[in-house]
This record gives structure tokens, sequence and C-alpha cells, in this order.
């Protein structure tokens, strides 16, 4: 470990990257925070040192403040989907063009870093959402945006890159920006603010790398998704029974242990934890996962030391 | 010396609705209402038929607000007097089938009361609406909520406003009462918020149940907030929203807003205060579903109404 973390690392430069939002149509805070580097682009004609190329996902889900048209965007750009021909649905379709233009997926002409923006109705604060947990320059960014207005904190789902869905999956490093409490639908402006500092932030350290800075080691604390709880519902009807309980409610990322209550019945019974090992619940009770039978995500953590890092000449 | 001579007097209320998925992502009141489909039990009283019953069941199933149109706005008399056809939108032709069960709006066989169970995304607590600041027995029904409920508290919003007053669903029965619980996002049911919602629909149902067995109910008093404007969000000339909610503001539904406080806040963080002549208490703070009506918050005023006496007209 000693050598590990004396270890240097030397990474290429990321010349090229995308800040997406939109994505979901009713996820307001990326929606606006691209249109206005939009409308800014145009009036300045900013010459950037690091080209960042700014995209509105789902145009379409955004004109109508929805998550999506006709199937969820997101989990569209596995390489089967991208590699079918005649896609007829809007988001099947989009998703090959977002894959044209960020990628495609897996080439050498794909973006170096893409970045997606989302909210979540669950009380998350800002969460780098991604597949990989060795990913240095995630986890170095990971640990650069530590910010005193909002927790900030690193969630990896160990799926194969093969399999993976989402949209920042098509560059060679990305993640999705995910931040909360905030309802579909509506803008809060101190989580606006939070994503815009978040991705100046972002665009800042970038600049950084790729003019030759270093970056300390240290470590990030890394929540690996471990499994998906669904409601409790009637084994007849399969309709919800019961609500997240209170003492859960709002508490991500606090520890949940055997037997500690996570769903209060309508009829007033408590019902617990009933998992061998204490976990860190994330994504609780949002609101878009209720059709993907999910109540609440549980998730691993272990600390993560990660190299010094700079870029290679 | 009795109040007798200032009482008012209201026949039994024989036939109670609670409605629920008016609008079809405001999960409270669909949990509440499909449960009492389900189950009557605790929402039955004696004296009294309550039937519970989903307002707009294809909202409900796509876990949308409506379908075509604003359902709590489609009680309009043109709507409710349109001949039927295929041409309607989804909400009018179900404007027109509630009002034939529970009405008709305005006749003497419409329901006696109806609640129409809500929830908002704004800070607002709980609240009950009410649409007629003379309507007693509403009142005094409000009044009794209030005192059950406490330490908790129940705020009254009263919109009898001539131009922002809107047809509601529940304006079909005599004596309508809309319940706003918040902040819940839309889709989502709140442990907390769903027990509270059915806290205040116990005490409604007792309430009626009293005063069905022919309880008086004294002279009293209710404050209330009376809806007195819409204030829309900054826009350019595209009518896109060019400011935030301030964060001064935000979650402070019920609070004095004086003028020169802030109000909202551009994207690139200038505040804009509000500029009205008089203080005022703003709520439905950052409703998400008003986006698109315009309305960044509505703007009340305090009052504090009389309501006199009541009690039932004994047969």
């Amino acid at each position: 470990r000693e050598r590990e973390r004396a270890r240097e690392l030397m990474l290429p430069a990321l010349s090229r990257v995308a800040v997406c939002g939109g994505t979901h149509g009713n996820e307001l805070s990326g929606v606006y925070l691209v249109h206005e580097r939009l409308k800014r682009r145009k009036k300045s004609q900013v010459m950037e040192p690091v080209a960042v190329v700014t995209v509105m996902s789902n145009p379409r889900a955004v004109q109508r403040c929805v998550r999506y048209t006709e199937t969820d965007l997101n989990r569209c750009f596995t390489h089967a989907i991208l590699s079918a021909s005649e896609q007829t649905s809007y988001e099947l379709v989009r998703s090959q063009e977002l894959n044209s233009l960020l990628g495609p997926k897996g080439s050498a002409e794909a973006m170096d870093l893409i970045c997606d923006l989302h909210n979540t109705t669950a009380n998350m604060g800002l969460c780098l959402i991604t597949y990989s947990d060795s990913d240095w320059i995630c986890l170095h960014i990971c640990k650069y945006l530590q910010m005193a207005t909002i927790p900030v904190r690193y969630i990896h789902y160990d799926i194969p890159r093969s399999e993976a869905y989402s949209l920042d999956s098509v560059g060679k490093h990305g993640f999705a920006m995910e931040i909360g409490p905030q309802p579909h639908g509506l803008i809060r402006a101190n989580i606006f603010m939070a994503m815009q500092e978040a991705v100046q932030l972002l665009l800042d350290w970038v600049r950084l790398f790729n003019s030759g800075a270093q970056f300390e080691g240290g470590s990030v604390d890394v929540y690996t998704l471990v499994k998906n709880i669904d409601y409790p519902r009637d084994p007849h009807t399969h309709t919800i029974i019961a609500a997240v309980h209170p003492d859960l409610q709002d508490r991500d990322f606090c520890l949940l242990h055997p037997g500690d209550p996570m769903f209060l019945s309508f009829s007033g019974e408590t019902l617990r934890y009933k998992g061998k090992e204490p976990l860190y619940p994330f994504f609780i009770n949002e609101s878009a996962y209720y059709e993907k039978a999910v109540a609440l995500s549980l998730a691993r953590r272990r600390k993560l030391f990660i190299p010094k890092k700079v870029i290679q000449t | 010396m009795s109040s007798r001579v200032n009482a008012s007097y209201f026949p039994q209320a024989e036939r109670v609705a609670i409605f629920g998925g008016t609008h079809g992502n405001e999960m409270s009141g669909v949990t509440l209402v499909n449960m009492w489909i389900k189950n009557r039990a605790e929402i039955e009283r004696s004296g009294v038929a309550v039937r519970a019953f989903i307002t707009n069941p294809r909202a409900v199933e796509k876990c949308s607000r409506y379908i075509d149109t604003d359902l709590n706005r489609a009680f309009t008399p043109e709507n409710l007097s349109t001949a039927s056809g295929d041409g309607l939108p989804y909400e009018v032709q179900r404007a027109k089938e509630v009002n034939q069960i529970f009405g008709p709006k305005g006749s003497p066989d419409a329901y006696d009361v109806i609640f129409d169970l809500h929830n908002t995304t704004s800070n607002m607590g709980s609240t009950l609406i009410l649409e007629s600041s003379t309507d007693y027995f509403n009142l005094q029904m409000v009044h009794y909520i209030k005192k059950a409920i406490a330490p908790e508290s129940c705020m009254v919003l009263l919109n009898e406003h001539p131009h922002l007053k809107y047809a509601t669903t529940r304006s079909v029965a005599k004596h309508p009462v809309g319940l706003e619980v918040g902040p819940q996002p839309q889709g989502v049911l709140r442990s907390n918020i769903f027990e509270s919602m059915r806290a205040i629909m116990k005490h409604a149902l007792d309430f009626i149940e009293l005063f069905n067995s022919g309880v008086e109910f004294p002279a009293c008093s209710v404050e209330v907030f009376r809806v007195h404007e819409r204030v829309d969000y900054p826009r350019d000339t595209n009518g896109n929203i060019t400011a935030m909610v301030h964060p001064h503001l935000q979650d402070c539904d019920w609070e004095p807003l004086n003028p020169g406080d802030p109000m909202f806040q551009t994207f690139d963080g200038r505040t804009i205060p509000y500029e009205g002549a008089s203080p005022v208490y703003p709520t439905f703070i950052n409703e998400a579903a008003y986006y698109e009506k315009q309305q960044a918050c509505i703007t009340t005023r305090r009052e504090t109404l009389a309501a006199n006496a009541i009690r039932k007209i004994s047969k």
C-alpha cells in the first residue's frame, strides 16, 4: 500500500469533454444549466482551453417536462441497443444519434469524459455515479469536488462496460452527476447553484490536469451497489401496501442495521430490514423508481486509496 | 344570552364523498382512496354515507397530473353542459360523469360535502382550501379540525377571487373542501404526509357525525389566508424562465413577504425583490404543476372570518 500511495499515475490529457443535461426531461437543474451554457456560448464565443460540448440529450422530453416520451433514454446505451438497426421509438433513435455525436462507445473517437446531469427526489446530496471503482480520473474528480455547500459521494455500479446502459458509459470516462433532493418538474435555486458550482469545479479540474498540474493522492469513500429493495406489495394485486418508514425517509447514506425500520404499512405495522449485513441506503424514495420496483438501493462502503496523478506529456 | 338568534341551520349531511386522484400523480389521495374503496371501515360514520372515489383513473394509471387537460379546472358551466362525443378531451368527459354521479352542480340533488385530496411540492404543510367566506358549515368544520389536530397546525386558504377562482372537481358539492398537503414530490408517497392527510380526514368525518347527531357548534372565528394575486416567474421574450424562486423565499409558505424582500434569483445570481406595495403571505411557492400555469407563487392576505353558530335542522 505504501508503494501504491507513492506511485504516480500518468494519464493522457482530456481534450474533449461533454456536459449533458435533460437526459430525463423533468430533471430541471441539468436542463437549465445546459440551456444557460448554450445561451452564453452564443453570446460570447469564448475559446476554452478544453473543448466542452454541451448537449440537451432528450429535447422532446424536455419540451414536455417528462422523464421520457416512450422509453427511458438513460437505459438505451447498451452495445446491443446502439448497434440494432431500424429503431423507430424516439429515445432509441436518439440514443444512436448521441452515440454518433459523443462516441461511438468503445472507440478511440469517443469523448474523453462525459458528465451527465441528473436530479433525484432522494436526499442524496451530490453523487458521481459510475461503473468503475478503478477509474482514477473519476476518483480524482470526486476528491477535488468536495464542496462546502453539499456533501459529495462516489457511487459504483459493478456492471461490466459491455452491459453499461447509461449515457455516461459512451465516453472513455464518464459519470452521472446526480443531485437531490429536488422534486421533478421544478427548479430549486440552492440545488441549481450547487450543480453549477460542481460543473465549474469539474471543468477547472480538467483544465488544471491538462495543463500539467499534479494532484495529491489520497482516499475516496466508494459506495458499491449491493442490491435494490422493492416496496412491500399485496401478493394478489401487486399494489404497494407500505411507505418508506419515517425513520428511514431522507436518511440516505446513514448506515442501516439489521432490524432497523424500513417501511410503515398502511395498517400501522413496522417492517424491518432483514439483511444480515449493515449497508448504506441511497435512492430512498425516488419517484421514477416506483415503476422500476425500487424503494431504495443498498451499498457497501469502502475506502479506496488513489495514487498521485500527473498528465502524460 | 343564547346565540341562537344568529345560528345558521343546515340539513343533515347525508351524502359525503372523498375524492383522490384528481391529479393522478398526487399520491397521498390516490393511496388513501384506493385503500378506503377496498376497506371502508375507517371512513364509516353513523348517519352519513361516505363514498371514496378516484376521479381521474386514467391519470392515476399513468401517474401523471392529467391526460388531456387539468380535471381540477374542468368543471365550468360550458364543459358541464357540452354534448358528449368522441372529440371531447378525456377530462371534460370525465367532469360530466362526475357531475352526473355527485351533482348536478348547483342543484338540490348534489352531494352535501366533497373532500378533494391533493399534494403539493410547496412547503404548505396541511392546508384546507375553501371557496366561500360565508359557508358557515365549512368554516365550522375547519375550525373543528384545527382544534382537533393542535398542536399540529393546519392553514386555511380562501379562494374567493373573482378571476383566480377556478372550477374545481369538488365544486360539484354544496360544501366543497380542498385538502392540500405538502411538501411531496409528484409520484412519491411520503409516510408522514400520508398520515397527516389521513388524520385530517378522520377529524373531518368526526365533525360531520357530530353535526348530524344534533350537536350545536357555537359561533367562532377562523383565521384564513385570502388569495390576492398570482405571481409568475420572470421570463424572456420567448417565454423562458429567467430566474428561480430565491433561496430566502423557497419553503417559506405562509411567512410574511415585505416590499423589497428577495423574491427571485437569476441564473447568474442577481436578486429580484418583491415589488408590491404592502406585505403579503405567499403560498404555493414553487409548485411544479404551476410552471405551465405561469405561477411561481400566490400571494394572500390574512383575514379573520366570523362564522355563525350552526346546527342541524331538526325534522
